[in-house]
């Protein structure tokens, strides 16, 4: 024993043990996210239980199983329950989503398993996602279509249709109020500035201001017209209801407009599910989110996201390639250089927060206050580019990751054989002449390399983000149908700052906890996708010009 | 091929020409590449002195600068208070008889002469201030009654143009109350009013001292305000007073006589007592004034020979007594003392007309300045703090005051300091508040130490294992393996922090709390575990050994630790039951008096820990594994063990990089902002226990930044604290660059 310890082969061993712990962490953790956030959108059976409480009292109890927990029962008796019978070292218990949120109180509760008296699948449950207070369950009793109650027939066919004119007729009726009736209040802010700033200007003439007041007046008149469809729209997609009765055996009438799905979850077989799986993914992807963010999709983040990502690679890109192609090609040897190799390197070591600190000083509050004064002092007091935004964000974010680009083209670089230019250059062509056609195509895929991780940084940083520019709710898009069509001054919605405000800033934050493991799912899968395609193209990099050096 | 066919002459031309242009192209690419490289170094040198340019107004001094003179005043006495407006356009004085004179600040010319109405043969026999924000007067009468008078300023703006009408109300109506039932004149009264009570003390002609107490009570019917009185005579009083004090909330009542400060509790009419007498006896020197700071909560004390003092309630075993906190020494000798409406500054001026601004909190001297005024005599902010008006014989100074961060000094900010209210000086950090005079609280030490504590934490928990994995991959472990498995660790670089954030507080810190005894289990089986597989396979027969393949040795721990983990969270629940009557966190909390967080140090040590594995795993295993191969097979052929060159040989030579490594993994833990923001309380405590949290630098500015007003102190200090996080991280980068940068030139030269 002692001549193994002497040996050192126990101390190895524990270096091995933090490597296989270290990749236990890793992995786990990746397949954590994964789990919990695919698993989301699996719909798993709707139970019916029969509960008897320890005062002997009875209840009817339908949800979800959420959770479960094993709790020692001396906590429980501590905490005041009581047990008839003693249920052994630890009682089993479930978190159960009861939905119907504004029927009860909490629309999570713990059961003991001790309290349970029986527990079923009844095919018919059906599960209703809505628009407003999450999702419902219970039994389907009628359908009111037009005022007329149908209780017979195919209730669920008919249901599902009357589901499917009430959604089609909604999503008219928001079509039409985020384009026509937002150009409308888009065009109407737009006249307001013009006149405030021939106000300003001292050209406000009585001719120019029957001619403001005349588009008002025919912009009025188009959105009074349009407010009437979209009323009328609103008021014939609730025509319709659907009537329910719910765990405690009420029956509830339930307007259809406010209706978006219905699924009879312990009706369907694997790839019914299977296939409701997609569907749910799809939606996540591509839907709005509803109810303060808990419900619903994330795709005005993920399009925030994509967008200032895209607006910082093009700002990033020249400056990192050039200062790499400084570093590299042009500069000396010396001291200065040796401290811009410093300041590129302690760059990419300075807290994202102090750049975030820097952009909201200098960017936001400097050059987007005077961009303010000299440009828009018609919109003032009210901040056009003087408050955080998308183009402050990309440009706060393009300075934390210049060092990335910059590193990764410079070694790009320096593993360009020096015969190459030697070769260039002595068949007479200049350095630019080199630069443009030699070293920078063979540096392209290295170029790309420091870009790609540049972008998976700025995607998944968040810290920055919050004092320039991210929001949790962002009314428009970056990007939409009036003109200039890119709105860089606008603020924006983030899947890393989403993450972070339905995890922790939510009033509800036990429903919002699966989609936060969705979203998270979603930035990790987009982000080590982008690191490993970072990694292979570096890789094959490498082996290319290992052939060029022999 | 048609090329070679061009005249020569007309080829020599185009050479030319292109050669020209392909060297203005060369150069322009030369210059616009160097311009461009350096912007680089621009960029760093732009985030260092933009901080540093929004921090350096707040330890700037503050400035006065004359404005205008009143000279044409009637008379020469000493005023009972001065003041202007908010827009400093009208400055006004109250003379001792309670005429009010208004004067333009630019003209000097006088805008209204208030002469208040008294009834008919009676005289101003006395009178009184309040506290500088209420901007009031009491005048005592000689019979037997008192009058309360309000300076107010209305502003219209007839044609866009700013007019300020300066105006005087009877805040307790126009009819005196009447305070004495005997009609003695009112002598030495003092006051202190609001809406609904007001209090008024003075001396009776045997000379007691009087409190007359009015309640305000409003007729349902009528809305008018019918005051109701109560009196109580006080005891053992002094018989000569040189000043009274009530304080706005009316529940103390300080007498200034002989450099004695008598304190009166005067919460309750019929028990109105003397509880502290603070003596400001000094040798050879006197006190001149005393005078309530915003918030009444502190007296300051004013010597002749230029000494100021604070006192303020301390909370100790005899009670609440007023206790001396700080002086200010080498003061020039102070004639009159005036405190801002808000802020915990204050004004002192001297005989000799020198100006003192100072301020409590941060124990500062924002400036000392002498002017060619003469004597001071009275003294006044106006509201917004940036006007004073001074009094000397016969004229009316209007000074213009630049005094933006007077709150932020470098004792403030790192040292302890006494707060109002506080038993003892401490570090707090407490920027914001409800209440106007609310003294804020800018110590960065304790956010300071919450960003050390979590960057210790996280080292606890990252430095040995990542360091023992990169010893292990690096020198260890085959080259097959070892290309899967360093990126594998490495991408958790690139691992949102926000995503670590999350679990951590959302999945990690419950699952600590419900599990606490499996944590600790799993600290002490794990490494055993390890080491009795590991002498598990040195026993194993070597038929055994030879089955499995070599390469994969170090993965078969990994199953090994799954099992104790899973194991240990397993038998967790029985242990509580078995040891700690089934619940371990109220064991803690309860039993062994140790407060519990359940977003805590642990939690966050080891997310963050999560977060800088890879960073130090990366550069350390690059610094052992370019440890050049001849020293360890030189030292293997001379017989030493494996361990005992990886210990002598390759890490001595390593360590240099180790040591980067792990700089490099504190300067990312010191700055590290969602993390914390997310799996602690953010409570700004100095406690090092595991089971609580902390409140860092860089939380602290992701919290409150959006919140801060652009320009106030609040700002800057935050970007202080980004300064500081700036020059901190800096200070650890460059040194682990510099080491970095002679490893690899030793390295080259082995």
């Amino acid at each position: 024993m002692g001549k193994w310890f002497k040996s050192g082969s126990p101390w190895i061993w524990m270096t091995g043990g933090a490597v296989s712990l270290s990749l236990i962490a890793v992995l786990g953790l990746l397949l954590l996210i994964a789990w919990r956030g695919l698993s989301f959108f699996w719909v798993g059976d709707v139970y019916q239980w029969e509960l008897k409480d320890q005062h002997g009292k009875t209840s009817t109890l339908i949800g979800e199983i959420y959770d479960r927990e094993d709790v020692p029962t001396e906590r429980l008796e501590s905490a005041g329950h009581k047990f008839k019978v003693h249920p052994g070292e630890t009682v089993t218990r479930y978190l159960i989503k009861t939905g119907n949120r504004e029927r009860v109180s909490l629309d999570f509760r713990w059961v003991l398993e001790t309290d349970i008296v029986s527990r079923s699948t009844p095919k018919d449950i059906v599960v209703l996602e809505r628009t407003k207070n999450g999702n419902f369950y219970g039994f389907p009793v009628a359908v009111v279509e037009d005022g007329k109650e149908i209780k017979n027939g195919d209730l669920r066919a008919k249901l599902d249709q009357l589901i499917e004119r009430a959604v089609e007729l909604s999503d008219e009726a928001h079509s039409l109020q985020k384009g026509e009736i937002g150009r409308i209040n888009y065009d109407l802010e737009t006249l307001r500035l013009k006149s405030r700033k021939y106000e300003l200007e001292g050209k406000l003439t009585d001719a120019k201001k029957q001619e403001i007041a005349d588009s008002r007046e025919k912009l009025n008149l188009k959105y009074q017209e349009l407010e009437k469809t979209f009323f009328k729209l609103r008021t014939k997609a609730g025509r319709d209801a659907v009537l329910v009765r719910d765990m405690t055996g009420e029956v509830l009438r339930l307007p259809m407009n406010t209706i978006l799905d219905a699924t009879y979850v312990n009706d369907m077989g694997f790839f019914a599910k299977l296939g409701h799986w997609f569907v749910g993914v799809g939606k996540f992807i591509s839907s709005d989110p509803r109810e303060a963010n808990t419900e619903g999709g994330v795709f005005p983040a993920i399009f925030g996201t994509v967008f200032m990502v895209l607006l910082m690679a093009v700002i990033v890109t020249p400056f990192g390639v050039i200062a790499a192609i400084y570093l590299h090609e042009y500069a000396k040897k010396g001291p200065i250089t040796r401290m811009i190799r410093i300041a590129v390197i302690n760059l990419a070591g300075v807290p994202s927060i102090v750049y975030g600190v820097f952009g909201l000083g200098f960017f936001v509050y400097m050059v987007g206050g005077s961009i303010d004064q000299l440009f828009y002092p018609e919109a003032l007091p009210s901040p056009t580019f003087g408050s955080p935004g998308v183009i402050w964000s990309a440009l706060t974010l393009a300075i934390l990751t210049l060092p990335v680009v910059i590193v990764s083209t410079e070694e790009g670089l320096s593993r360009i054989p020096s015969s190459v230019r030697q070769g260039s250059l002595a068949l007479g062509a200049t350095k630019a002449e080199t630069l443009w056609r030699i070293v920078i195509p063979m540096a392209s895929p290295a170029i790309m390399t420091g870009l790609i991780l540049a972008v998976a940084r700025a995607a998944g940083e968040v810290a920055p983000l919050m004092l320039v520019g991210v929001v949790k709710l962002a009314p428009t898009l970056p990007i939409d149908m009036n003109f200039p069509f890119v709105h860089l001054e606008r603020k924006f919605m983030h899947l890393g700052f989403h993450i972070y405000d339905v995890g922790f800033q939510s009033p509800n934050v036990e429903a919002a906890r699966p989609l936060v493991y969705a979203t998270s799912f979603l930035l990790v899968s987009v982000i080590v996708a982008l690191n490993l395609t970072a990694i292979s193209v570096r890789n094959h990099l490498r082996e290319k010009y290992r052939s060029l050096e022999h | 091929m048609e090329s070679q066919v061009i005249p020569p002459d007309s080829k020599s031309l185009l050479l030319r020409g292109v050669t020209s242009r392909r060297t203005i192209k060369d150069k322009a690419t030369q210059i616009g590449v160097s311009i461009g490289g350096t912007m680089v170094f621009v960029a760093l040198l732009l985030i260092f002195f933009y901080l540093l340019y929004v921090i350096k107004p707040v330890f700037d001094s503050a400035t006065l600068t004359p404005a205008n003179t009143i000279a044409e005043l009637s008379d020469k006495g000493v005023s009972l208070m001065v003041g202007s407006d908010e827009q400093n356009e009208v400055v006004y004085r109250v003379t001792q008889t309670g005429e009010v004179q208004f004067y333009n600040a630019a003209s000097g010319k006088q805008v209204l002469d208030f002469k208040p109405k008294l009834p008919a043969g009676v005289q101003v026999v006395s009178s009184s201030r309040s506290m500088p924000d209420q901007q009031m007067f009491a005048l005592g009468l000689s019979n037997g009654e008192a009058l309360l008078l309000s300076i107010k300023f209305g502003v219209s703006y007839p044609n866009n143009v700013r007019t300020i009408a300066p105006e005087v109300s009877y805040p307790a109506g126009e009819t005196p109350l009447l305070v004495s039932e005997s009609g003695e004149p009112i002598e030495h009264i003092s006051f202190a009013y609001n809406p609904s009570k007001i209090s008024i003390l003075f001396q009776n002609a045997d000379k007691q001292f009087v409190l007359k107490r009015f309640e305000g009570e409003e007729n349902m019917i009528t809305e008018e305000v019918e005051w109701v009185a109560e009196e109580s005579k006080l005891e053992d009083t002094p018989r000569h007073i040189s000043k009274a004090l009530i304080t706005p909330y009316q529940r103390q009542l300080m007498l200034m006589s002989d450099d004695k400060v008598f304190v009166y509790d005067i919460r309750y009419m019929d028990e109105t007592s003397l509880f502290q007498v603070i003596n400001l006896e000094r040798a050879n020197t006197h006190v001149t004034d005393i005078q309530l700071l915003s918030g009444a909560s502190s007296i300051m004390v004013s010597y002749d020979s230029g000494e100021i003092e604070q006192y303020f309630q301390v909370a100790s075993e005899k009670g609440r007594l007023y206790q001396l906190i700080r002086n200010f020494d080498n003061v020039p000798p102070v004639s009159s003392m005036a405190t801002e409406f808000f802020r915990k500054s204050f004004v002192v001026g001297s005989p000799d007309g020198t100006l003192t601004l100072l301020y409590t909190t941060s124990h500062r001297e924002l400036l000392s300045e002498s002017f060619n005024i003469g004597k001071t005599q009275a003294m006044g902010f106006n509201p917004r703090s940036d006007g004073l008006v001074v009094e000397t014989a016969g004229k009316l100074h209007l000074f213009k005051v630049n005094n933006p961060h007077p709150e932020v000094s470098w004792s403030a900010l790192w040292e302890k300091v006494w707060y109002e209210g506080y038993p003892e000086p401490k570090f707090v950090w407490q920027s914001t508040s409800g209440s106007d005079d609310f003294e804020a609280k800018l110590s960065l030490m304790p956010l300071a130490f919450g960003t050390m504590k979590a960057a210790f934490y996280a080292m606890l928990f990252a430095v040995p294992l990542a360091i023992a994995g990169a010893i292990y991959t690096a020198y260890f472990m085959s080259g097959k393996v070892r290309s899967v498995v360093k990126p594998t660790i490495e991408i958790m670089e690139a691992l949102p922090t926000v995503i670590l954030g999350f679990l951590a507080g959302l999945w990690l810190a419950p699952l600590f709390e419900e599990n606490l005894p499996g944590i600790v289990i799993l600290l002490i089986l794990l490494p055993t575990s390890v080491l009795a597989s590991a002498f598990g396979w040195s026993k194993l027969p070597r038929n055994w050994k030879n089955r499995l393949p070599e390469t994969y040795q170090e993965l078969m721990l990994i199953p090994v630790i799954c099992f104790v983990g899973w194991f240990s969270f397993a038998i967790s629940p029985s242990i509580e039951i078995a040891f700690f009557g089934g619940d371990m966190r109220s064991y803690i909390t309860n039993d062994l008096g140790i407060p519990f967080d359940q977003r805590n140090a642990m939690v966050v040590g080891i997310a963050m820990g999560f977060a800088v594995i890879p960073t130090i795993f990366s550069i350390a295993e690059d610094a052992i594994f370019s440890v050049p191969r001849h020293l360890s097979n030189g030292s293997l052929a001379l017989g030493a063990t494996q361990w005992q060159t990886l210990t002598r040989v390759v890490l001595l030579t390593a360590s240099p990089g180790i040591f980067s490594a792990v700089m490099m993994g504190l300067g990312r833990a010191v700055g590290e902002t969602m993390i914390v923001l997310m799996a602690t309380g953010n409570t700004a405590i100095m406690d090092w226990s595991v089971f609580e949290g902390m409140r860092t630098l860089a939380a602290n500015i992701a919290v409150e930044m959006p919140e801060s007003a652009i320009g106030s102190s609040h700002y800057r200090v935050l970007f202080l604290a980004a300064f500081v996080l700036f020059v901190f991280t800096f200070f650890f980068n460059t040194i682990a660059e510099v080491v970095r940068q002679r490893l690899r030139d030793k390295y080259s030269s082995l």
